[in-house]
């Protein structure tokens, strides 16, 4: 497993990966995991107090988003699951679009969609759309050029459960008969709702890659370093045209599966305080400030900062519009339908009713 | 300017027509390469636009059509190939959870303009899941457009329409038609793809139909006729949407309907049929809409699959119950 950053907050070298970035690019990254965690915390708060419907925690799994997300290029394109809250921060994805998806305003149809496809239910259907969105970037000419900044990638997340799913494996047969640019980063947080990694796989993850004829890495999701320094590589090969590679961080969901979850239920308590020693922003926090990179003021003002963003959060749910069953009627068909047309004005009618009523 | 054409062959020539004219457009599927796919559909297409439009995809349906969907929204126009219509069902998720509510889930911002061609229906002689009309699990899916032709000339004009078509749809090609010649005129304005098509005039019943039953229902007419029976005959040629306006234009001068079709009978197109024309129609019926389907039950050993599919006589038979009502 490729580790840079110890959960004690050492630094150590691995022979095939190295940090390419400063102490300065670090604490951003400290910035970023501070601000997804407490993105997360507040939206999980909202679920609590029923402004949401429901919420997918990303706790535990920053390092493994801000590492990843902070190793793209300015063309490249991710398709996410539904909990890659850490991702969008980073690329600066209008956060309230996804409050807007979990309240049930919309259905997630943010902007910035060539950046940051809408979150995915079904578990690992994004895994193929991200292999034909690679497959069009070779096609356009975006893939293998020797200037890098024409150069495009896709990157795909889900998670352990999803490398059961038919899709998942279907889309690594594509990518490698295609060598198709994207990078599949896998977030196996050790749980699948209540099941266990053991019943998804009998070998680690990341093994299997090598079957389907292309590079695994197994890489501690818990350490922003050594995601970063894997995903960039990964990205690299990607867009030069070597083809797909299997990123396989190993993390741990800390929260429930979603607000609707019950976590006590199947798993020990003790093993969740196991991973808590693992916490990625607890080791990079030790890290910097060894380095002296950080201090204790610096500290203080990045925490209120983070409650400036809470509150900002908390005061999103009020302004998100609900998009209306007349917004619906238009949506469906690029070029309506007339019985959908005849139905919306049967809905019309229906509500006039009431109006007239009055 | 037109030509006598097979179906199979007008297909090829829209196909061919489509992807000159867009770069956009692209085919994939299993074995329609080299090969030209197991109807030949797609024959002298990749040698002529090269592996990078026609695509031969590995075996997983599902993987064809979700691969698609990323295509779709990097701006490409896929048109996928399912080899058989008992073949479409591991793509069942891609098409139902993806394909069909991406442009409704992005509130219009990714449209999905994807074709899925799929050989639907029996009467070839064949095994197991490749007899299927799998059409109603699509209609029943808002989203995603339903066609089926069932001559040459609106296979060649269909086809392109449907390429066009910034909503997905599922082409349906009647594998027993395949062979068929019939005349293709290439510069005639073609008909709407969402529109059916009145193909014989009468007076005494409407037969409705589509796709592989087109055939059928003529037969059934010509027969009525030299009995003295005068029977309409309507072929869809769009199943999503359903156009309604000539479907009812037609029962309310007939005032007698018969829907015809392959697949089994349960909430198959005739009941949707069936529903709609007695809401609409109710009063101007002069006998209750019969349906003449295949039973229900899986499609069976190739043996008896004459008895279980519609044939011209049971066609006949729901015509009389229809006037003797």
């Amino acid at each position: 497993m490729v580790q840079l950053l110890t959960p004690e907050g050492r630094r150590v070298t691995n022979d095939e990966f190295e940090w390419r970035g400063t102490d300065d690019d670090l604490v951003g990254r400290l910035r970023d995991m501070t601000l997804t965690r407490r993105f997360d915390n507040e939206a999980t708060a909202l679920q609590r107090k029923g402004e949401l419907g429901v919420w997918p925690p990303s706790l535990g799994q920053e390092a493994a988003q801000v590492g990843s997300a902070r190793a793209l290029a300015p063309k490249d394109t991710v398709f996410p699951s539904y909990r890659e809250h850490g991702v969008a921060l980073c690329l600066e994805v209008p956060l309230k679009q996804l409050i807007a998806l979990f309240r049930g305003t919309d259905a997630g149809d943010w902007e910035m969609l060539d950046r940051f496809r809408n979150y995915q239910i079904i578990i690992g259907a994004q895994t193929l759309h991200a292999t034909g969105y690679a497959m069009g970037l070779q096609f356009d000419g975006l893939v293998g050029n020797p200037d890098p900044a024409d150069n495009a990638a896709v990157i795909a997340y889900h998670g352990d459960g999803a490398s059961s799913q038919g899709d998942v494996n279907e889309s690594f047969i594509f990518s490698a008969s295609y060598n198709a640019p994207v990078v599949f980063f896998c977030q196996n947080n050790q749980w699948a709702i209540s099941e266990p990694m053991t019943l998804q796989s009998r070998i680690p993850l990341f093994e299997r890659a090598r079957g389907f004829g292309f590079p695994g890495v197994q890489v501690d999701g818990n350490d922003v370093l050594a995601v970063q320094a894997v995903t960039e590589w990964a990205l690299e090969r990607a867009r030069n045209g070597e083809g797909p590679t299997f990123i396989e961080a190993f993390t741990y969901r800390m929260g429930a599966h979603t607000t609707a979850d019950d976590p006590t239920k199947y798993r020990r308590d003790e093993e969740t305080q196991e991973w808590a020693g693992r916490d990625p922003i607890k080791r990079l926090t030790a890290y910097l400030r060894e380095q002296g990179a950080i201090d204790d003021a610096h500290l203080a003002r990045l925490e209120e900062e983070s409650k400036d963003f809470g509150s900002e959060i908390r005061s999103w749910v009020d302004q998100l519009r609900v998009r209306t069953m007349d917004e619906l009627f238009d949506n469906v068909y690029a070029d309506n339908t007339v019985e959908l047309e005849a139905q919306r004005r049967e809905y019309a009618e229906y509500n006039a009713g009431f109006e007239e009523a009055l | 300017m037109s030509e006598t054409l097979t179906l199979a062959k007008a297909l090829n020539r829209g196909l061919r027509r489509s992807l000159q004219a867009d770069p956009k457009v692209l085919l994939a599927g299993e074995d329609i390469g080299k090969l030209g796919g197991v109807f030949r559909i797609t024959e002298g297409l990749q040698a002529e636009f090269g592996e990078n439009r026609v695509i031969d995809s590995p075996l997983a349906e599902s993987g064809i059509v979700g691969t698609a969907v990323g295509l779709a929204m990097r701006g490409y126009r896929p048109v996928v190939e399912i080899q058989f219509d008992g073949f479409v069902f591991p793509a069942f998720d891609q098409i139902v959870t993806q394909v069909s509510k991406m442009h409704a889930r992005t509130a219009g911002r990714v449209p999905m303009p994807i074709v899925i061609r799929i050989p639907y229906g029996g009467a070839i002689g064949s095994i197991e899941h490749h007899g299927e009309s799998p059409e109603s699990y699509f209609v029943h899916t808002p989203g995603i457009k339903v066609v089926a032709c069932s001559n040459p000339n609106d296979a060649y004009w269909m086809i392109q329409q449907a390429i066009s078509s910034d909503d997905p749809v599922v082409f349906l090609e009647p594998k027993r038609r395949y062979h068929a010649k019939d005349q293709v005129n290439f510069s005639a304005r073609p008909q709407p793809m969402h529109q059916a098509d009145i193909i014989r005039h009468g007076t005494d019943a409407t037969l409705l139909t589509y796709g592989s039953m087109v055939r059928t229902c003529l037969d059934a007419a010509a027969l009525a006729a030299e009995e003295g029976t005068s029977l309409e005959v309507v072929d869809l040629r769009t199943l999503s949407p359903i156009d309604w306006v000539t479907i009812t234009a037609s029962v309310r001068r007939t005032r007698r309907a018969v829907v015809v079709h392959e697949a089994q009978r349960t909430l198959g197109l005739g009941a949707e049929i069936a529903a709609r024309l007695h809401e609409d129609l109710f009063y101007v019926m002069e006998s209750p809409v019969k349906r003449v389907t295949a039973y229900d039950m899986p499609y069976p050993h190739s043996k008896v699959e004459d008895e279980f599919l519609p044939s011209v006589d049971r066609i006949l038979d729901a015509v009389d119950a229809s006037l003797a009502y």
